[in-house]
């Protein structure tokens, strides 16, 4: 035999090359963000996911992929100050977004109330889940300070851990609600925008 | 997982998404996205171009209108959720939000978008059917209203044409008396409904005078259980005729069948379900 589609000459190799797709060259679009307080200006080509624009394009690998199906949180991002899944946000519909990763909790070098908690309460063991269990978390506490432990759990429903069981980040989350409340701040820093209404 | 490639159009207002809409060829609109971006991924669906209306503004956000409670299809299931005004005069729908897959999700998707989407496990369609909400759509034609009960027509299918675009849902004030819950059991993964039960009695003089019931994750598509309401209308709702009247929950309805339930375990969860969902809607009738 020869190579695929020599033997059958024109009628089958024509019909495999007829497979084009729906538009030749994708019109790039121009997106402005601000990521960690910092703008930035790309041109991207509409279907790159926000979770490829963060991590490859602007390199804050921080920001995981997990499941990549929306479900297990680990791409979890706060833009303009609401928590979402990256991997099913378009970079395109972040025009104009502020955007928080993980690499903007930490402030001239001292750990964001959430992260001292994964750090005392041992709310991580491979730690791959633990950026947008951070995240999340934050989004749980700006919405309710001081919840209980069923209010953590049901929170941290879009968030999924395979080491921990669970039990030490919700004691990290709690540890965080206590220190938050003590400085007297809010959860989400300013950096990660406000939800337009 | 990347979707194929397609060209983006973020237009500004209705009309021009409309325009958009009829002049591409091989459009979809992009709402909230968390229905049409999971199906792009997987190249379900490869639309060549993709309109994003969730950023008119127009579009979003709750108000009243006299009586009734206007719903803007780009307004988020959080929105919806946290907003004293749905949850004042439509319990129901905030209620139902509430319920949706996790924070991260209620964050982004938006109603209208899961309404047209038309899962047949999605939690709104059966508080859209038991409140008697009306879709306005607009079109090339002009602006039409349609019923709930005339919205879902098939799996991931809906009554709205696709050269139409779903503006607004509404909700006309309830009478006093009258008592909604939303009750689902939601699947261990996904979160979406194996089967929901949306329930609004009405309550007079000690009798039920109202009783409206949809089911959502049963069917094909959800649905208004009729022979339920029949049997509970003029009743006490005593514990025994709720219990009788929610053995009919499923009467005729060819239930879906996957791997985590079968069509006879549907078909039970159902009628469980609307029993303790009417008991639920009665119990804050009292309170209304």
């Amino acid at each position: 035999m020869g190579r695929e589609g020599k033997e059958d000459g024109g009628e089958g190799a024509k019909l495999r090359n007829d497979v084009s797709p729906s538009v030749e060259a994708p019109v790039k679009k121009a997106i402005s963000v601000t990521v960690n307080g910092v703008p930035y200006r790309h041109e991207v080509e509409p279907r790159l996911l926000l979770v490829y624009y963060l991590r490859e394009v602007l390199g804050l690998t921080g920001t995981h992929i997990g499941c990549d199906t929306t479900s297990c949180g680990a791409c979890t991002v706060i833009m303009n100050g609401l928590a979402v899944k990256s991997c099913t946000v378009l970079a395109v519909q972040a025009e104009g977004a502020t955007i928080l990763t993980v690499e903007g909790l930490a402030k001239d070098r001292t750990l964001h109330p959430i992260q001292e908690g994964f750090w005392e309460e041992h709310g991580l063991q491979c730690g791959f889940c633990t950026p947008g269990m951070m995240l999340t978390a934050l989004q749980i506490l700006e919405r309710n300070p001081e919840p209980s432990e069923e209010e953590i759990r049901h929170g941290l429903d879009g968030n999924l851990c395979r080491c921990t069981g669970y039990q030490h980040i919700v004691n990290s989350i709690r540890y965080a609600s206590r220190k938050i409340k003590e400085e007297g701040g809010t959860a989400i820093p300013e950096t990660a925008g406000r939800e337009r209404r | 997982m990347i979707p194929a490639a397609f060209d983006y159009h973020a237009p500004a207002s209705v009309d021009e998404a409309l325009r958009l809409l009829r002049s591409l060829p091989d459009a979809k609109l992009l709402a909230g996205g968390h229905s049409l971006l999971p199906m792009m991924k997987l190249r379900v669906v490869s639309p060549g171009h993709v309109i994003d209306i969730g950023r008119i503004q127009a579009l979003c956000g709750v108000r009243e209108d006299g009586r009734a409670l206007v719903i803007g299809a780009m307004t988020t299931h959080w929105a919806i959720e946290s907003s004293p005004l749905v949850r004042a005069r439509a319990p129901l729908l905030a209620e139902c939000a509430s319920r949706i897959g996790d924070i991260q999700v209620r964050n982004v998707g938006t109603i209208g978008g899961s309404l047209v989407h038309a899962d047949p496990a999605a939690d709104y369609p059966a508080a859209v059917l038991a409140v008697e909400a009306e879709m306005t759509v607009v079109g090339a034609e002009g602006r039409r209203t349609i019923r709930a009960r005339d919205f879902f027509t098939g799996v991931l299918s809906s009554a709205v044409r696709a050269d139409e675009i779903l503006t607004e849902i509404r909700v006309s004030a309830l009478p006093p008396g009258t008592g909604q819950a939303y009750l689902k059991f939601p699947h261990p993964a996904s979160g979406f409904a194996v089967v929901g039960v949306a329930a609004v009695v009405r309550l007079r003089g000690g009798r039920c005078e109202d009783a409206r019931i949809g089911v959502t994750g049963v069917g094909p598509t959800a649905y208004r259980a009729e022979a339920v309401e029949k049997a509970l209308v003029g009743t006490t709702l005593d514990d025994r005729t709720i219990a009788a009247a929610a053995e009919h929950a499923a009467d005729g309805v060819e239930a879906n069948e996957d791997l985590f339930a079968t069509p006879d375990y549907r078909a039970h969860l159902a009628r469980v379900f609307t029993k303790r969902a009417v008991r639920a809607a009665l119990e804050r009738a009292g309170r209304a």
